[in-house]
């Protein structure tokens, strides 16, 4: 069968997609994409619909093996990546042959990135969704060395691969927009403005099921036990400590906590890449101004054109050599 | 009539309609009986529903049309949202109380000055409702727990407590689908698979039914076990 093998694992890699919904009211968390932005160029890389599973890498990606006559391997990162010995750059694809080696490095811009292969990953979904919670095991589990990712297709597609610029795409930059709600009366006048005025920094305990953050404290008006509720991706709770906590793609479904605000969609990417430290914002908007947001997220999304990528994987990222056509007699060792 | 339920936005894409702030098996019928509601007669864009104790959480596709419209219907459908005539499933679970499966079975009846047989009468006599099913998959809620048997979370919330796990804290019980770390008091462990990914319906329980507790043998417990672990479902039934 053909196969992406892991040779080696990165901190946190596992298989991602829009998520597992319809199950919440069972208790399963939906998980899927953190970073639904990079997430949708990766399969607009691989040449997918936009809803096909791609690995998530979390600061330092993993080394495959290909195990198959040829695969097209898309990254949706800014990272050090050796194709096959020889270095190159992110937000494109690779079509590597059998036994060619793919290594992702630290990710240099953000905290994770999405590797998708043309075709998809054959995997069995899980109640509806191959997106993996690793807490629970729903979905698998994080990959590890000697993992064998089968795949849908057994050889690449012909087409030349191809690269986005991975600057351009439709990150809605900070502040990160919140929408108020919906227990913002849970909190003094004195709290909301703390929370909308003050500056926050991501603590070390930021993953994939929440992020705390350190910044000026949020006073409650009475206390901050509630009877359990639902909980939503970005719904941001403030406990005891009075200091938020922004729930992210494997939070729990239900929780305790007044939940001062929740995070707009489209700043969902742009959160999601921060990382331990990184200082932010928060501006509050009315629902409808995120979903306007989201809705120009989506239409650049759908947008994506990915253009062909010049065949050495090093890319000098310059057009007028191409144009030139003086490299364009290079060919990588991957070809 | 002023409503007694408030609508809120729980970001761009979803709606919490509130009742009031307890815990009342009948704020817990509306809920339900609003859920039905959604779910028979689904308005444009409502992609999920999620009821917990006294709240709904209705997840919609935020690009809808019908996204800008959704707090009006869902503020008339919760107006007319009135407990069901039907009541939900009655379940009986059997449950191993004290020993190995209920390490905590022998503290609680010393912190409430019962004997453990008096401790697991009450439990196993309790007509259970389930409010929620939350923080884990299969993970259930149960309410209400008699006066005699309320107690604070343990001060050491133990690291992990193995799946079944049938526990008590405050006014609320529950039983542990998989194993999950708990500052609960643990009083028995059923061999019932709430969440089996296998099955065609993978979780057995839902918010609205009801739970009666079997004392059963730890022998009993092993046999059920086995049989669960082949996939059959121990549980039953009854009403």
């Amino acid at each position: 069968m053909s196969a992406l093998v892991v040779v080696a694992a990165g901190p946190l890699s596992t298989l991602q997609d829009a998520g597992r919904f319809g199950w919440q009211r069972f208790g399963v968390s939906p998980a899927g994409a953190m970073d639904a932005v990079a997430y949708a160029a990766a399969n607009a890389l691989a040449g997918n619909a936009p809803d096909v599973a791609a690995i998530e890498i979390t600061l330092t990606g993993d080394t495959y093996e290909v195990e198959a006559e040829s695969v097209r391997i898309a990254v949706a990162a800014a990272a050090a990546i050796v194709v096959d010995g020889v270095p190159a750059v992110g937000w494109r694809s690779f079509t590597l042959r059998r036994r060619q080696r793919l290594v992702i490095g630290p990710v240099t811009h953000g905290t994770r990135g999405y590797v998708a292969v043309a075709g998809g990953f054959a995997v069995e979904p899980q109640l509806g969704s191959r997106s993996v919670h690793a807490r629970t095991g729903v979905g698998g589990a994080p990959l590890k060395a000697g993992d064998g990712l089968p795949l849908a297709r057994a050889r690449a597609p012909d087409a030349p691969d191809v690269k986005l610029d991975g600057l351009a795409l439709p990150y809605v930059p900070l502040p990160i927009r919140v929408v108020l709600g919906p227990q913002d009366d849970h909190f003094t006048a004195r709290g909301i403005e703390a929370f909308l005025g003050g500056e926050y920094r991501v603590s070390a305990a930021a993953d994939r099921m929440g992020y705390r953050l350190e910044g000026p404290e949020i006073e409650h008006a009475a206390g901050f036990d509630t009877i359990s509720d639902g909980i939503v991706f970005g719904s941001i709770q403030v406990p005891g400590t009075r200091r938020p906590i922004v729930l992210m793609a494997d939070r729990q479904t239900s929780g305790g906590y007044p939940k001062i605000a929740t995070v707009a969609s489209a700043s969902l990417p742009t959160f999601a890449q921060l990382k331990p430290g990184d200082a932010l914002r928060f501006a509050a908007v009315a629902p409808a101004e995120a979903r306007e947001l989201l809705r120009r997220q989506r239409a650049a999304l759908a947008r994506l054109a990915p253009t062909p990528a010049c065949r050495d994987p090093r890319d000098l990222s310059s057009e007028a050599l191409l144009a030139s056509n003086l490299i364009d007699g290079v060919v990588g060792p991957y070809d | 009539m002023p409503a007694d339920f408030r609508i809120r936005p729980a970001g761009d894409s979803a709606l919490v309609v509130e009742f009031e702030e307890r815990i009342d098996p009948a704020l817990s019928a509306r809920v339900l009986a609003l859920e039905a509601a959604l779910t028979a007669d689904p308005p444009p864009g409502v992609r999920e529903t999620l009821p917990t104790y006294r709240s709904l959480l209705v997840r919609f596709d935020p690009l809808d049309p019908g996204a800008e419209v959704l707090e009006a219907t869902l503020a008339s459908r919760a107006a007319v949202a009135r407990g069901a005539a039907n009541p939900g499933r009655l379940w009986r679970i059997p449950c191993a109380y004290g020993g190995a499966h209920g390490e905590d079975l022998e503290g609680v009846a010393r912190a409430k000055s019962l004997t453990t047989d008096e401790v697991v009468r009450i439990h196993a006599t309790t007509p259970w409702h389930v409010y929620m099913i939350g923080f884990a998959p299969g993970a259930t809620y149960l309410g209400k727990l008699d006066a005699r048997l309320h107690l604070p979370r343990r001060a050491n919330p133990r690291a992990r407590v193995p799946a079944g796990s049938v526990p008590i804290a405050g006014q609320q019980g529950l039983i542990m689908s998989i194993a999950m770390p708990s500052g609960w008091h643990l009083l028995g462990q059923t061999p019932v698979r709430l969440f089996e990914p296998r099955r065609a319906e993978p979780f057995l329980l839902a918010p609205g039914d009801r739970v009666r507790f079997e004392p059963i043998s730890a022998a009993e417990y092993d046999r059920l076990d086995r049989l669960a672990e082949r996939g059959e479902v121990v549980a039953e039934v009854t009403a």
